[in-house]
């Protein structure tokens, strides 16, 4: 079966009519005096989801946590969860915690204490503490530093901490507030599959707050793209990158290269888009887009084929120009051709052998090609 | 040094200047720690001593009006004259524990209601705007640029029968007659509470200022509402400033004379009043002086505890 990107499991309740959403922000408003922090959002999650709102500094994705979380009290909008208006709940009452960006570990408590410490709230027997806080101690290996003051932890490990105290109490929501800003790359890339394998286990869901594309394209089901207060595309990683909604969307998720232009033609699903200089780009995949109007072609780097003879005439695309610039980074080579309109397209390419078969130079004349269904068309 | 070591060669000269720096910098780091304590000893240790000298000899009538003590060139001849007869006077004279008892009391009643004015006025400093907070605590610190007697002389103004604070509760119809506050115990308290409320403040506003608002959320995340989550993170984390202000107000309010002098009425028994009537009506140094030394050393409890807390809070902080 022909399928978009590529699939980590079957797990797709949002494309049930039947199934019910678990949280749901509907119409949800939130303005700090002048400035609107969110916008008259909406937005669904379902059961066991793990979900990532993604979007730069100050386009309201912590406040919509915030708010989730109980901090903060939505403008206007209702907040559902599990059917039930979240409304006038304090934080203290809501079955969902959080994992705070800044870990928020008590300094005065040690690790042991800090995870006992909902637990404790919550008014649960001192055997029953003491057996979960070892479970969640094995459960993020740090059984040998239980005794141990935050002070006197590394980054990651107090990262460990902040995740198996906001576990601690099996909430039915766990909110993660950029969870693995402050950690270095490497244990960064760790601690994603490390994340996702306990989502799966326990069985919760996850509501994940990053600036990160990488991280959410990495851990989550379903990706939320803010911007400005505003949900701009709610899909799965494959989707917001291979069918990107909106220029904006194309642009913020991976590099992308976009092609101005009209819609000469319409036949069925293809269309040929004529471009300012002239060009044509055929595609098969036209969306909506209509006959006249102006669109972008939005295609991918790695879609792009740079080779230094003309390819044989087909279905496919073909342009002529020249190599601009090259970037060989190991795994792969990037490309910067320049067209005969100026235009600077980037193109990449897997090393699959040691050895280049189609050595290319700078200033060298090249051709870069694309099949018609390798990108989208793009009237928003 | 290393290279040297390495190649054998004769100590670089680079190595020598390293070393001669390295000794030039810890003679100034030597220095810098000795100021502080030759102001110690100067001011503090040598007076201290010498208080103690008199406080070991009579009265007498002479200039100074005590009798001549031990010193450097008598000092074997003397040394045999020397008595604790002042200490033993003061435990026989239930005067003095009674003024030492009250002074304490006092002292703690004024600290504790200082920290209960105190840490609000914190907390909500500490929580206002970063913009406004310049100006808070400026307007913490602004009494002092008034004498501190004449802000208490002030309160004599206020507290008496016929004063401002009567004036307005009477023309309120809140009290038929006048309260009698002024030469009562209360205005010791209000005197106290009021001179010292900066010195609590102050410190309790640093250690609140410098904790991270996130923990009390992230304990009201974990199912804590927000009155247990003050007592049991903001307040545990604010202690090194409760500590430091309670200090702060008690060790200087149990020796307090201007405010129980002025405020305080006739009966009222507090150690620095004590003292300066030996001092001044009864012209017994000795006596005044041995009065000064077990006030002197029933502060010093407190104080190591001050710095016992300073020191773990210092060691937490690392």
């Amino acid at each position: 079966m022909e399928s978009l990107g590529s699939i980590r499991r079957s797990f797709a309740p949002w494309n049930d009519p039947a199934a019910k959403p678990y949280i749901v922000f509907d119409g949800v408003t939130k303005r700090f005096g002048d400035f609107t922090a969110v916008n008259n959002l909406s937005l669904s999650i379902y059961e066991r989801e793990f979900f990532a709102l993604l979007g730069a500094s100050g386009c309201g994705k912590s406040t919509l946590l915030r708010m989730l979380a109980g901090f903060e009290e939505p403008t206007s909008g209702r907040i559902l969860l599990d059917g039930q208006d979240l409304r006038g709940t304090p934080p203290y009452r809501r079955p969902v915690n959080m994992m705070f960006q800044s870990y928020a570990l008590f300094p005065h408590m040690t690790v042991e204490s800090n995870i006992a410490f909902g637990l404790k709230q919550d008014g649960m027997p001192k055997a029953d503490i003491a057996a979960r806080v070892a479970e969640m101690l094995k459960l993020v290996k740090l059984t040998q530093f239980a005794k141990r003051k935050p002070h006197q932890l590394s980054g990651g490990q107090r990262q460990r901490v902040a995740l198996a105290r906001s576990v601690a109490k099996r909430p039915k929501v766990l909110l993660l507030d950029e969870p693995l800003g402050a950690l270095d790359k490497k244990l960064r890339e760790e601690t994603q599959f490390e994340l996702m394998d306990l989502q799966q286990n326990l069985g919760l869901t996850f509501v994940v707050v990053t600036h990160d594309q990488e991280e959410a394209m990495t851990m989550a089901d379903r990706i939320a793209i803010l911007d400005k207060g505003e949900v701009m595309q709610v899909a799965t990683p494959a989707e917001v990158y291979e069918a990107p909604g909106s220029r904006f969307v194309a642009n913020f998720v991976g590099n992308v290269n976009m092609f101005e232009g009209k819609v000469a033609s319409r036949s069925g699903d293809a269309v040929r888009i004529t471009g300012s200089s002239g060009a044509e780009i055929k595609v098969v995949n036209a969306g909506n887009a209509a006959a006249g109007s102006t669109v972008a072609f939005a295609i991918r780097p790695e879609k792009i084929k740079v080779s230094s003879k003309k390819p044989p005439n087909g279905a496919g695309n073909a342009m002529e120009g020249e190599i601009y610039d090259i970037a060989y980074l190991g795994d792969m080579t990037v490309y910067h051709v320049k067209l005969g309109d100026g235009q600077i397209v980037r193109a990449s390419a897997m090393n699959a052998s040691r050895v280049s078969e189609d050595p290319l130079n700078w200033n060298d004349k090249a051709w870069i090609s694309f099949a018609p269904d390798a990108g989208v068309v793009l009237a928003d | 040094m290393a290279d040297t070591a390495i190649t054998g060669r004769a100590p670089a000269t680079t190595a020598e200047i390293r070393r001669q720096g390295g000794i030039l910098s810890a003679i100034t780091s030597r220095l810098v720690i000795l100021v502080p304590y030759l102001w110690l000893l100067i001011f503090f240790l040598i007076p201290f001593f010498i208080v103690f000298k008199i406080s070991l000899s009579q009265t007498a009538v002479a200039m100074p009006p005590y009798t001549p003590v031990i010193g450097v060139s008598n000092f074997f001849s003397k040394i045999g004259e020397l008595n604790f007869d002042n200490y033993v006077w003061l435990t026989d004279d239930p005067l003095y524990v009674n003024a030492y008892l009250r002074s304490l009391l006092i002292a703690a009643v004024s600290t504790f209601f200082t920290l209960l004015i105190g840490f609000p006025i914190a907390y909500g400093m500490a929580r206002a705007p970063a913009t406004l907070r310049p100006t808070l605590l400026m307007l913490v610190i602004l009494p002092f640029w008034t004498s501190f007697l004449i802000r208490v002389y002030a309160w004599i103004g206020i507290l008496k029968p016929e004063g401002l604070l009567n004036q307005l509760l009477l023309s309120l119809n809140i009290i038929d007659s006048p309260l009698i506050i002024l030469n009562t115990d209360w205005a010791i308290y209000i005197g106290i509470v009021y001179s010292y409320l900066p010195f609590m403040i102050l410190p309790l506003y640093s250690s609140l200022e410098k904790m991270d608002y996130t923990l009390v959320e992230a304990a009201n995340d974990l199912g804590c509402p927000p009155l247990s989550a003050f007592w049991k993170i903001t307040f545990p984390l604010a202690l090194p400033g409760v500590v430091a202000g309670c200090l702060l107000v008690f060790i200087p309010a149990v020796g307090e004379f201007v405010i129980p002098d002025l405020l305080g009425g006739s009966e009222t028994l507090m150690i620095g009043k004590t003292l300066w009537n030996e001092f001044n009506a009864n012209r017994d140094w000795p006596v005044s002086s041995a009065v000064a030394i077990i006030l002197l050393l029933l502060l010093v409890v407190p104080i190591m505890l001050f710095q016992h807390y300073q020191a773990k809070a210092q060691e937490a902080e690392r």
